[in-house]
């Protein structure tokens, strides 16, 4: 928790709404995002119990397992939610691309990360199709495997030299309701992904796609600054500060409450009866256990007795079971109701099948009540968010997900690549992936402050940074540096009222001149405050006079923080197959098995 | 000093007319996650029903089980169990690499005679103590000799908390062999790719290391119990179990340490009015012993230390919060530490605000809320600045 | 708790030498790709560091060494440079540094000391020793032998990058200090064996569980005060002894005892006060805890009860008291287990210690300008460094909850542990209450090992025993 949020919560409390800790939106918001609000079975590993999901409030999908414990109707489920993702990643992959632009100097001044693009990748030359081809069982373990995005960004690095890159203009945006909801992604993803689309254990075409590309986002969840899956109630607290605690936050419909409370209410009091459940049903995909209980357990037992009734009677009628080739999975987009019953079990008795029907309904009544609050929730926050303008940097954040996308979806494509996910990471995509988290985390927090005054707050009550007036400015200073030469070296003096903490010597940047870099000489009380003179570097072109305004002026309202990313970039790691005997050697190679085809879903 | 008597009756007085409810593995375990909370530690004491007394004063809490849940930890612990164990034996054959092909299987469960808690203990103690040896000839098909180890279904054990005698009946299975036991906990949380949810495997490591150490007490030495107790699982999405080590010395070190810390229950009681009573009973009648307000009123002089993270442990949770509204530390200990440990919200913006005076010992917090205050209000009406001419792009 | 310690007392030098001997023959004998070596605090880890490195450079077998800091590397340095000069006067020791890297004085125009940023130009010395940061860029080389020090307080990631230019090592380090740690919260490595989060040592043992480890047994730097107490908080299961016997470590005061007659700043103490002033720690309370420090070779400084913010402006102004009386009452340090060396506890002889760095900052700022010289600086600055006396500010003074950064037992330990003579801490009263009802649900990952010793259990068991050495205000 960092002090402004705390004073910001403080103030909620006693204004009774959510008060701003950001000025200015920090991650992207597509115009079109997916939204998906997955449900789950209380108690399974992960099994899917409904979902809904689409890129418009109004023509949202819903799909729903009627039993949850059965294994075809998990993965018919799969494949129609793969169906439904790998539609909106074809269309962000079809709206076209742009070249790369070639490299910028590595070397940029205050070390904003640039050298990323580099990690740019080639689109396949034909988009769309991918859903419809088979794909086999992947690796066992983390031997030689894609390391997932990292893994994949890699290869079409390589590509990237050998051809002319060329970016994708979209990537795909998944917005889930909460952390738990991308923790489902991950583990669906994981377990969708190693099912093979051939042999004894076939799921449907989009099913193992459907396990990469969810695992692909929830990876990319874990990069700071990614907006490529978010979860909302993050999102949202990153920009406000409720009057509750941030565990409560958890709960969208409480943290919405405060945000954006029902006309005459409150914040607290919106919240209070956003967590009852019986008002608001909990955003998952956990569900409410009294609406287990008393509402799902209740109609799945009788969707299970209708099935079976009709099973028998239409067996009896000699009528053949058209679920055993098409699992019955509710999906809102067919309402087998409309169908007519004959078209829906041809020669089955009409009676069976009509409380068949009436018993799936009921079914997708109880769960569409629970899953609709949440998902129109979900366009509210949504719209709340998109009234913020962007931050500055997140363009650049956004291209970091384009770019991973767009070597991702070549890797997918790539006759060497397609390979799922490794399930752990071996040591060396390990020690591989923290490096990059570090840097882009170092990076994401100081685009943060640089972008919003609001974030800067935090590091001006820490002492980590300062605004002050320019009461001085020595424009056209110079001095010889270590070999010698002349070099243009301004001096400024910044008067300042913030409890500065940095010693002589530390190296600032100003939002303002973000190519700029001034060195703290000296610190002095002075009468109305602190006195802080900074010699400043860069950002002033070659001229021995630097244009104006490329100084900070006299009279200037100015910001420094001393909180910047560290350019460094690591050490070379080696190869995995080159892991020492210090990490336990080189991984066993991956031996294809029918194992993960074949892993046993309960 | 302790006067053991005395204190019963206090407590039983707090209770009144309703039978106590007593410490399980859960409760115990619950010892350590607000241990400075005086009215959690008093209630559970006196035995006071929390989750209906919360529900009297109207705050009931949000906790239940889905019948989901229920039905898929029962179906998973049988299955393990299934055939006298013959999964878990070969389980634990591949995790400690044992030979167990001749191991014993014995339930020291009810077997439906009405036996006493304490006859069942006794006799479990009778079994547990016997087992190294191996001297049973009581027609267990497994019994003689038991070279290979032995497991123990549903001991009843034993462990004084707070000077009262609690019974426990784990879902336990201890396994013995080379003289040492092993507890073995089934839960029906999956571990994927050989990760698990942490909460819930440390909800798990807390609750084996009470078993652990009410083992102990039985036998009455610590190395007859191994602190590595044996957590069985779903693997992956399967319910095809696997079986992992879990070191709880850590928990045991907490929980003897919290137990020990039980005796000053004392200390907490003599801080109580004398009449305080949380009567959850009826009379003949069936009208309630105490009101509401009755009630309410004699919860808010035990003092709670409440703070968020309550809301997934205790009962009375909602009624806590209430209570704290206002308070920093509802926000969140570190919200609270942020805002300069001021106790509450008024008097945290009083001082950030310059309407309060600090007291001597508020000053450097004040001036810190002071400084936040200005840079808030600062940061707010500033634009974002524009970059001037010149600055690199 | 259990606590194996070492049998009879051995003559410490015996009990030390056979261990070492042991270490040696084990590189020696090359069957092992690795060699590790836990040490307690000052337990002769960099003389165990120099020698071997010197039967290296004696039999000319080139050797690459590992530290961790850049300071780290100058003190090797430092020590080699020197002990080779006399053993070994033709081998010499290469400093590699990052671009523009100056070097200290201290090592800077050494005869044997080559200094640069390129291996080449190096001129093939037989020992080269840098940090690990600096190791991981050197390319097309490989050693035979390689020694990493401070090897717990190494990443593994940072052993990832440079296993590739040594075929064997040996690894040393003191289990005992602070867990190297990442900005990033991530569990997705938690429990592979390989976890980048944790340190080297770990994940090599983890990976190569036969290796042998042995234990340096002895701490020439921690007086007999300390042994029961460190060993039992922070080395519990393996435990060490000290080089030194009971009483062979003084600290007597030679100048103007007790209070009035006072150096410089604590002119305007007030004698004798009793809780609640809020000026300066009464100099009477000061002094005793001083004399009590001298005594028993513990004191602790407890101010009456009161949450405050971590910069407690009462607790920063007595930790300076302390320091600035120890000075001003001319305190001497006396070694008996070093034929009765003495010498002036002067400002460079002392070290304040606290968990966080606006906390030093506090305390500099408190200092003024008296005391030049002495070093305030966190836990994390001090490892490995030792001192006459320390003067620490409770990592848990003032608080109101405990998180795990402040009861980290790696942070007790590195402020606990850097004293030759005596420790004083400066704490708010309320500590064992705060740790009491300190709530323990810390997730548990499967298949990753517990770390110990438990911070919780190490600071109940060092403030037990600090609670036996208090001056209450």
């Amino acid at each position: 928790m960092s002090v402004i949020g705390a004073y910001a919560r403080a103030l909620a409390v006693r204004t009774g709404f959510a008060q701003p800790v950001a000025s200015v939106r920090h991650i992207h918001l597509a115009e079109a995002p997916l939204v998906l609000v997955p449900l789950r079975m209380a108690g399974e590993a992960n099994a899917p119990l409904a979902a809904m999901a689409g890129t418009d409030e109004l023509s949202g999908t819903l799909l729903v397992v009627p039993q949850p414990r059965d294994r075809d109707l998990r993965f018919a489920f799969a494949g129609l939610l793969g169906d439904l993702l790998l539609g909106y990643v074809e269309r962000c992959a079809a709206a076209g691309s742009e070249p790369v632009k070639p490299p910028r100097t590595p070397r940029q001044p205050a070390g904003r990360p640039l050298p990323d693009s580099l990690l740019s990748g080639s689109p396949s030359s034909s988009p769309g199709g991918a859903g419809g081809a088979a794909v086999a069982a992947g690796p066992e373990g983390t031997a030689g495997a894609a390391d997932g995005d990292l893994r994949a960004d890699e290869d079409a690095l390589a590509a990237a030299e050998a051809t002319g890159p060329e970016r994708f203009l979209d990537a795909p945006q998944v917005l889930v309701p909460n952390r738990a909801g991308v923790e489902f992604a991950r583990l669906f993803g994981r377990s969708t992904r190693f099912r093979s689309t051939l042999g004894e254990y076939a799921v449907p075409a989009g099913v193992p796609l459907l396990g990469r590309w969810l695992t692909f986002l929830a990876q990319r969840a874990e990069h700071p600054g990614s907006s490529a899956l978010v979860a909302m109630t993050e999102a949202l607290t990153l920009h406000w500060a409720t009057g509750q605690s941030a565990l409560e936050d958890a709960n969208l419909a409480a943290l919405m409450a405060w945000i954006d409370p029902p006309d005459g209410l409150s914040g607290p009091e919106a919240a209070r009866l956003a967590e009852d459940p019986r008002t608001w049903p909990p955003a998952g995909p956990t569900t409410d256990p009294q609406f287990d209980n008393r509402v799902l357990a209740p109609a799945i037992a009788a969707y299970d007795e209708a099935i079976a009734l009709l099973r028998e009677q239409a067996g009896l009628a000699g009528a053949p079971d058209p679920l055993l080739a098409d699992p019955d999975v509710i999906d809102s987009r067919f309402r087998a109701a409309d169908l007519g019953a004959a078209r829906v079990w041809p020669g089955a008795p009409d009676a069976p099948v009509q409380s068949w029907l009436r018993a799936r309904d009921e079914v997708e009544r109880a769960v569409r009540g629970q899953i609709e609050p949440t998902w129109r929730l979900m366009w509210r926050a949504v719209r709340r968010l998109r009234e913020l303008p962007d931050a500055a940097s997140v363009p650049r954040r956004w291209e970091q997900d384009r770019t991973r996308f767009t070597s991702y979806y070549a890797y997918l494509r790539d006759e060497d690549g397609g390979l799922p996910q490794a399930r752990r990471d071996g040591a060396v995509a390990a020690a591989r992936r923290l490096a990059v988290l570090e840097r882009e985390l170092a990076a994401y927090e100081a685009d943060q402050a640089f972008d919003d005054p609001l974030v800067l707050a935090n590091q001006r009550v820490t002492g980590d940074a300062f605004v002050g007036t320019v009461v001085a400015a020595e424009r056209d200073r110079r001095i010889a540096n270590e070999r010698g030469t002349l070099v243009t070296r301004p001096l400024v003096e910044v008067v300042t009222v913030d409890p500065v903490r940095l010693p002589i010597g530390t190296k600032v940047c100003s939002p303002a001149r973000v190519g700029q870099t001034g060195v703290i000489m000296s610190l002095e009380p002075a009468a109305d405050g602190l006195l802080v003179s900074l010699e400043l570097s860069g950002g002033m072109g070659r001229a021995k006079v630097p244009p104006p305004g490329s100084v900070p002026d006299m009279d200037e309202v100015i910001s420094y923080t001393s909180v910047l990313p560290d350019g460094a970039f690591s050490a070379a790691l080696p190869a995995p197959e080159d892991t020492p005997w210090t990490h336990g050697g080189p991984p066993t190679p991956y031996e294809p098995t029918d194992g993960d085809a074949e892993e046993t879903w309960a | 000093m302790r006067h053991e008597g005395k204190t019963e009756a206090r407590l039983s007085r707090i209770r009144g007319s309703e039978p106590p409810r007593r410490h399980n593995a859960r409760t115990i375990a619950a010892l350590t996650s607000n241990p400075g909370c005086a009215r959690r530690a008093v209630l559970d004491a006196a035995g006071v029903d929390k989750e209906r007394l919360a529900e009297r004063v109207g705050f009931p809490a949000a906790f239940g089980q889905s019948r989901f849940a229920i039905v898929r930890g029962n179906a998973f612990e049988r299955q393990v169990k299934a055939d006298g164990c013959a999964e878990l034996l070969r389980l634990l054959r591949d995790l400690l690499a044992l030979d167990l092909r001749d191991a014993a299987y014995t339930d020291l469960g009810a077997d439906g005679s009405g036996e006493g808690l304490d006859a069942r203990h006794v006799a479990a103690r009778e079994r547990l103590t016997r087992a190294p040896g191996g001297e049973d000839g009581e027609g267990n098909p497994g019994g003689e000799g038991n070279p290979d180890g032995a497991l123990f279904d549903h001991p009843l054990l034993r462990l004084e908390v707070a000077g009262q005698a609690v019974y426990l009946e784990p879902d336990l299975v201890a396994f013995q062999h080379g003289g040492a036991f092993h507890v073995v906990e089934i839960k029906s949380f999956p571990v994927i790719d050989g990760q698990a949810d942490a909460e819930k495997v440390a909800a798990a490591a807390v609750q084996s290391a009470v078993y652990v150490l009410a083992l102990r007490r039985l036998l009455g030495r610590d190395d007859a119990v191994s602190h590595e107790v044996v957590l069985v699982c779903p693997k992956d999405f399967s319910n095809v179990p696997v079986a992992v080590r879990l070191d709880v010395r850590r928990q045991l070190i907490v929980l003897e340490h919290q137990l020990a810390r039980l005796t000053r229950i004392d200390t907490l009681l003599d801080a109580l009015p004398d009449d305080l009573a949380l009567d959850l009973g009826q009379d003949g009648a069936g009208t309630p012993v105490m009101a509401v307000d009755a009630l309410t009123a004699a919860l808010g002089r035990v003092t709670a230390r409440y703070a968020p993270g309550c809301l997934s442990t205790c009962e009375l949770a909602f009624f806590c919060r209430r209570e704290a509204s206002g308070r920093t530390a509802a926000l969140g200990i570190g919200v609270r530490e942020e805002l300069g440990g001021v106790e509450t919200v008024a008097e945290a913006l009083g001082l950030a605000h310059g309407t309060a005076t600090p007291d001597d010992d508020q000053a450097e917090s004040a001036a810190m809320l002071r400084t936040t205050a200005r840079v808030y209000a600062e940061a707010l009406g500033a634009m974002p600045e524009t970059p001037a001419g010149g600055a690199a792009g | 708790m259990l606590t194996v310690r070492p049998g009879p007392r051995d003559s410490p030098a015996a009990l030390a030498a056979r261990v070492t001997d042991a270490i040696l023959a084990d590189l020696r004998s090359r069957r092992h790709r690795g060699v590790v070596v836990d040490s307690p605090p000052g337990a002769g880890k960099s003389t165990l560091v120099v020698r071997a490195a010197t039967e290296f450079a004696l039999a000319d077998e080139p050797l690459m060494i590992v530290a961790q800091t850049n300071e780290q590397v100058d003190d090797l340095v430092e020590r080699l440079a020197a002990d080779l000069a006399d053993k070994a006067p033709e081998a010499r020791v290469g400093r590699l540094g990052r671009a523009g890297y100056v070097p200290p004085p201290r090592i800077d125009g050494l005869p044997n000391v080559a200094v640069g940023s390129d291996l080449r130009t190096l001129g093939d010395p037989h020992l080269v020793v840098a940090t690990a940061a600096k190791w991981a860029y050197v390319k097309d080389r490989a050693w035979r032998w390689a020694i990493v020090d401070e090897a717990y307080q190494m990443r593994s990631d940072a052993l990832l990058a440079i296993a590739r230019l040594f075929e064997q090592a040996l690894f040393v380090g003191d289990p005992g200090q602070l867990d190297p740690f990442s900005t990033v919260d991530n569990d997705r490595w938690r429990g592979l064996t390989w976890d980048p989060m944790q340190s080297a040592v770990a994940v090599l043992l983890r990976s190569n569980p036969d290796l042998p480890v042995h234990r340096l047994p002895v701490s020439w730097r921690l007086p007999r005060s300390a042994e029961r107490v460190v060993a039992d908080a922070f080395y519990p299961f393996t435990g060490f002894q000290t080089g030194n016997g009971p009483g062979d470590r003084l600290l007597t005061f030679t100048g103007t005892s007790r209070p009035g007659a006072a150096g410089p700043g604590t002119a305007r103490a007030r004698p004798g006060g009793s809780g609640g002033t809020l000026g300066r720690a009464p100099a009477g309370a000061v002094d005793d805890v001083l004399d009590m420090a001298a005594a028993t070779g513990w004191g602790l400084l407890e101010l009456p009860a009161r949450h405050t913010l971590r910069t407690d402006a009462e607790a920063v102004r007595a930790v300076a008291d302390v320091a600035r009386r120890l000075v001003a009452r001319g305190a001497v340090a006396r070694s008996l287990d070093r034929g009765g060396e003495e010498h002036p506890v002067t400002a460079s002889r002392i070290a304040i210690g606290t968990a966080h760095r606006d906390q030093a900052a506090a305390v500099r700022a408190a200092l003024g300008d008296d005391l030049p010289g002495v070093v305030v600086d966190t836990a994390n600055r001090l490892q490995g460094r030792e001192y006459d006396v320390t003067v620490v500010l409770h990592p848990l003074s003032g608080r109101r909850d405990a998180t795990a950064f402040h009861l980290e037992a790696g942070r007790l330990c590195v402020l606990a542990s850097r004293h030759r003579q005596a420790c004083v801490v400066v704490a708010r009263a309320g500590i064992r209450d705060l740790l009491d009802t300190h709530p323990s649900g810390e997730p548990v990952h499967l298949h990753e090992p517990v770390r110990f010793p438990d911070g919780w259990a190490a600071n109940q068991t060092v403030l037990a025993h600090l609670e036996r050495h208090a001056v209450r205000l």
